[in-house]
């Protein structure tokens, strides 16, 4: 944090002289460790056995908080009889298909429940969304059959998850042997200090200094935080990875409270409002699903799943309903069913990687790159680039040509000669970007905090923002297409697309954007909260959890009152998501009878007198639902959340321990090694995801593990990162000098021990080999990364930094060429943080040596097209 | 600047007579350097800013002065960052400032070997033609007997340093045009 967020950072130097104690627990050793009561550097890759010991141990200990836990987690809910565990399985959870690689998640559903939808189900279309013959074969070769598992469906269900059709039966002695928390007990009894140790490379001293430390600073009078970015989300088990952290605090009861939670730490600007308001394929804004053919044939059909159901998500035909005339105005009845056919549909995957390989196979013709630079900062970046190099046409918009934008002239592949310029027959548009003292907007920070940036001055020659960009393609287009009278042009048509615009270069207003977005009623007045949301057509707004944004007429987002002239919680600085609440789940902050768990953390409370929630921030519960509010039966949406359950997004009210359905891969978060490791998972047979996604193609190629024939020729855990000085993939600091100086060259960390068994010299060179490609990097021999005892064997881990490419002022190769694409199945998110690779000294080859030492690897290894795809040992 | 004005402008003689007698001080100060004037103190514009990095979203402050980006500060009334900016956002005028920001438009045509420039109309138009073309060589109205309404062959990637406002755009204009391959870093 203190590397990569290092203003943020400064809160917890100040919790830290009040007498908090910060831990870091991290296999890099960075400027955090260096100021943190303990630094636990673990192997990359062994998280969830680390978090799992943690869960392991609150509950032998009997170090929950038990009142928190009763009453507002889903541990009394009592579970199938035919659930069968990890523990049972060797390594599976129940409904497990071998051949699919996939589950069918019937049997985690709650005691008495009809069976939840499986996340499996629309697996049998196979190879659908692969419109060109040439596709269809190529798919079908790589993958052998069936892949199109699902549409990233665990995040397509937005904030709160999967509804379960009804609330559990509830067991609140904990003591039923199918209670989920019996099930979660049994489940971690075998993450032990001492199995925690072995997998993790560290002492059971250590693991104990934490386990006391945080469940200490846990209960009534404590809260604890965890902090995480990518270190954990970039893992083939990512999206478990936060679900064991998730469990470990729901069980300490460190959710809803102040000073508690589990934070993500995002590293772009506005990465989290282009999560809210989505740039990704499977959401439409504010976390509602894109619509999914043969399932979502009108709006009936897509809201079915959500009307009625108990909690906020039970109003999604009104936040659907409202988008749809936010984008379709007038054109949008309820005679035409809204425009909601005018949707195009989704039918499975259709993520960045598995977009890559469509440019590939040559069903993408066209490519749109705005400020983001994947031939640097995507896995497996020479993927990216023969992707690029076969597209009809590529738009780049960037500040400096980046990498992504030059691959057709300097990219490593014409070094090599696998590429020759002439050959290449992508037109390219490069198009110059504005900087945000250009542009009016709002960036959403890590906290989900909207913050208006003000435009300073215009952008210069031809740079132009993206809502420039994007207004003025579209006014184009449907210019040029208005005569149409096709129906497929309807939708553009259609369209509302009549902002008004300013100045001299026709710049779109981005007030007149945000105010679409924050919602308005049939007469034009700006909506306060999206609990004014109708599902008759009477409100617009184009997404319901920004819904209030603009409320009063005001640009809420551009309020800058000083800190230090407001609460600790600054309400009026800037406007968070949903309601301006500062923490989600606050009620829980009370106990079941509304009244604070304890003086020093009370956060809001319901008021008696009042007969309504008060405290420090905005309640996240109905202001006036009393905490002895039981639903009436038959009740719907938010009125069949009692008034002592906190949890106003699921569908029980209560905080998920074990998900009975919508995770691909498990209810449970379960130790798997990563797809490329060094060593045996010792816990289970299975040994790694066996739902994860792969994707094998001639240039990503999978390295056999854990002793498999062909291991030992890549001994060696790699894991890459950030450093302060530059952002991600570089475009917006390689070019800088005052940065560039700052860090100027592309290194790797390597342990005096590592050092001597290679023959690596401190500030010398040395290549860094995968199946994929070889790297070179200047060598910094340090102790700042240890070899580690794992499984009674010594290994070693080498530390990247990610940032460089080719071009701009500090030049480099890029750690992310050395990485295969091997994908969570729940998020689609590729494993960048652990994977196997060899280490020798001096350059890399130049010129067609350079496949040829790949490819001398890959022989000697025995890697051949299906290596690494059996999860099994 | 009369004779003994003149003198006791002398450093030595400043360093011997005056409270700095190191000269590490006031002694050694030349008057260009006593004229000098922070940036921050003469600018016509203070414009109130966001850094445009990490989600931290530390406050920052433009300054302008004819026009032209010449400082940006941390913003002291930011309860997030109070002040403060780490070394991305304090050189972040040298991004919006750098002499290494392409500002025209370059286009490459297929199979070519070096940019040309290109007007930004007629990029915008081109670029609006091939959108059209492509989408009507390879629409899909149904697939595999399903109803999908879109094309397989425009894909967008990037959002995450963008503003919300850019990115409801985005996705509603790809959205209408039928485009569903639509992601960003966030996938990353
Ligand atoms: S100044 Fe640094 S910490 Fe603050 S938002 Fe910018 S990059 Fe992040």
């Amino acid at each position: 944090m203190a590397e990569c967020h290092p203003v943020g950072f400064q809160w917890v130097m100040e919790a830290k002289e009040r007498g908090a104690t910060v831990i870091h627990v991290d296999p890099r050793f960075t400027r955090t460790s260096a100021v943190s009561d303990v630094h636990v550097p673990l192997r990359a890759g062994s998280d969830i056995a680390f978090l799992g010991g943690l869960v392991n141990y609150v509950l032998t200990h009997e170090k929950f908080f038990r009142e928190y836990v009763v009453a507002y987690t889903n541990a009394p809910a009592i579970l199938r009889e035919d659930f069968a565990d990890t523990e049972d399985l060797d390594g599976l959870f129940s409904g497990y298909d071998p051949d699919g690689r996939r589950y069918d998640h019937s049997t985690w559903a709650y005691q008495g429940a009809v069976a939840a939808p499986a996340t499996g189900e629309h697996s049998t279309e196979e190879e659908v969304g692969q419109p060109e013959e040439d596709a269809h074969r190529v798919t079908r070769r790589h993958h052998g059959g069936p892949e199109h598992r699902e549409a990233a469906r665990a995040e397509a269900y937005g904030s709160g998850g999967p509804s379960v059709p009804f609330k559990p039966e509830l067991d609140p002695t904990l003591e039923h042997p199918r209670c989920v928390f019996q099930v979660l007990r049994r489940h971690y009894a075998r993450y032990t200090p001492e199995v925690v140790a072995d997998i993790c490379g560290i002492s059971t001293e250590q693991f104990r200094r934490v386990a006391e430390e945080i469940t200490r600073n846990s209960g009534r009078d404590r809260t604890t935080a965890f902090v995480y970015s990518v270190g954990w989300t970039q893992h083939t088990v990512g999206a478990q990875y936060i679900r064991t952290a998730s469990i470990l605090q729901a069980l300490l009861g460190n959710i809803g409270r102040p000073g508690g939670g589990i934070l993500a730490l995002r590293g772009h600007a506005s990465i989290q409002g282009s999560t809210d308001i989505p740039t990704l394929f499977n959401l439409l804004p504010g976390y509602l699903p894109m619509p999914h053919a043969g399932e979502h044939l009108d709006l009936d059909s897509y809201t079915a799943a959500d009307v009625g159901k108990a909690g906020f998500w039970g109003n999604m035909r009104s936040y659907a309903v409202s988008l749809l005339k936010a984008w379709w105005g007038d054109a949008a009845t309820a005679d035409n069913d809204f425009c909601f056919d005018y949707l195009p549909r989704i039918s499975g995957d259709h993520g960045h990687y598995r977009t890559v390989l469509d440019q590939i196979a040559g069903t993408v013709k066209g490519y749109f790159l705005m400020g983001e630079n994947p031939a640097v900062g995507s896995a497996n970046a020479k993927l990216q680039r023969l992707g690029l190099a076969n597209l009809d046409w590529l738009v780049v918009r960037d500040f400096s040509l980046i990498e992504s934008a030059t691959f057709w002239k300097n990219g490593p592949e014409i070094d090599t000669g696998e590429m020759r310029t002439e050959d290449i027959g992508t037109e390219v548009f490069f198009l110059p970007a504005a900087a945000h003292t250009e542009k009016d907007g709002t960036f959403t920070n890590t906290q989900r905090l909207l913050q208006w940036h003000h435009k300073a001055v215009d952008p210069p020659g031809d740079a132009r923002s993206e809502l420039w960009f994007t207004y003025h393609l579209g006014r184009i287009i449907r210019d040029k297409l208005a005569r149409s009278t096709d129906p497929r042009d309807r939708p553009l048509l259609d369209l509302t697309w009549d902002y008004p615009t300013e100045g001299a270069i026709a710049e779109p207003s981005a007030d007149a954007v945000l105010r679409e977005i924050g919602g308005v009623d049939a007469g034009g007045n700006e909506l306060a909260a999206y609990t004014q949301l109708r599902a008759d057509g009477s409100t617009r707004c184009g997404c319901w959890i920004y819904c209030g944004v603009h409320a009063d007429g005001v640009n809420q987002a551009a309020r800058r009152r000083p800190g230090r002239d407001q609460s600790w919680v600054a309400p009026e600085w800037g406007w968070a998501w949903p309601a301006n609440r500062r923490i989600l789940y606050n009620r829980a902050s009370a106990d079941p009878d509304g009244r604070p768990w304890s003086e020093r953390k009370k956060y809001v409370w319901w008021d008696a007198e009042q007969r309504k929630w008060v405290g420090a921030d905005n309640a996240d519960f109905e202001a006036s639902k009393p905490p002895d509010y039981q639903p009436e039966p038959g009740a719907r949406a938010q009125d069949a959340i009692a008034g002592a359950e906190p949890f106003i997004m699921q569908t029980d009210g209560r905080a998920w321990l074990f998900v009975p359905t919508g995770l691909a891969d498990g209810p449970l978060p379960t130790h798997y090694e990563p797809a490329e490791s060094p060593v045996d998972n010792p816990l289970y047979r299975q040994q790694a995801n066996p739902t994860r996604r792969e994707y094998p193609h001639p240039a990503n190629r999978y390295q056999p593990s854990d002793g498999a024939p062909g291991s030992e020729v890549f001994p060696y855990v790699f894991t890459t990162y950030r450093l302060t000085e530059h952002h991600t993939a570089g475009g917006m600091s390689r070019t800088l000098p005052y940065l560039s100086e700052l860090q100027p060259e592309f290194f790797c960390e390597v342990s005096p021990e590592l050092a001597a068994e290679r023959g690596l010299d401190h500030l010398g060179w040395a290549t860094i080999v995968t199946a994929r490609t070889a790297i070179e990097a200047r060598v910094l021999v340090t102790d700042r990364v240890r070899p580690l005892r794992i499984r009674g064997r010594t290994i070693h881990q080498i530390g990247l930094p990610y940032h460089w490419g080719g071009n701009g002022l500090s030049t480099g190769d890029g750690a992310n060429e050395l990485l295969p694409v091997v994908l969570d199945p729940n998020v689609y998110i590729q494993e960048s943080k652990a994977a196997t690779c060899d280490i020798r000294p001096g350059r890399r080859p130049r010129g067609p040596a350079l496949p040829r030492l790949v490819a001398d690897y890959r022989r000697r290894a025995g890697i051949t097209e299906p290596t690494g795809e059996d999860g099994t040992r | 600047m009369g004779v003994r004005q003149w003198i006791e402008g002398w450093p030595v003689v400043r360093q011997l007579t005056g409270a700095d007698p190191l000269g590490r001080g006031a002694a050694a100060e030349s008057r260009v350097t006593s004229a000098l004037r922070p940036r921050t103190s003469q600018a016509d514009r203070v414009v109130a800013s966001v850094c445009p990095y990490c989600a931290v979203g530390c406050g920052q402050k433009v300054y302008v002065r004819d026009g032209k980006v010449t400082q940006i500060e941390g913003d002291p009334d930011s309860p997030i960052s109070r002040g403060r900016l780490c070394p991305k956002g304090s050189a972040s005028k040298q991004l919006v400032t750098n002499p290494n920001r392409v500002t025209t438009v370059l286009y490459r045509r297929p199979h070519g070997t070096e940019w040309e420039e290109l007007p930004l109309d007629r990029a915008m138009d081109m670029i609006a033609d091939r959108v059209i073309e492509t989408r009507r060589r390879h629409w899909q109205e149904e697939d595999g007997g399903q109803r999908v309404r879109r094309t397989m062959a425009i894909a967008s990637l990037g959002g995450a340093t963008l503003d919300n406002e850019e990115n409801y755009l985005m996705k509603k204009l790809y959205t209408a045009l039928g485009a569903i391959q639509i992601e960003n870093q966030a996938r990353i």
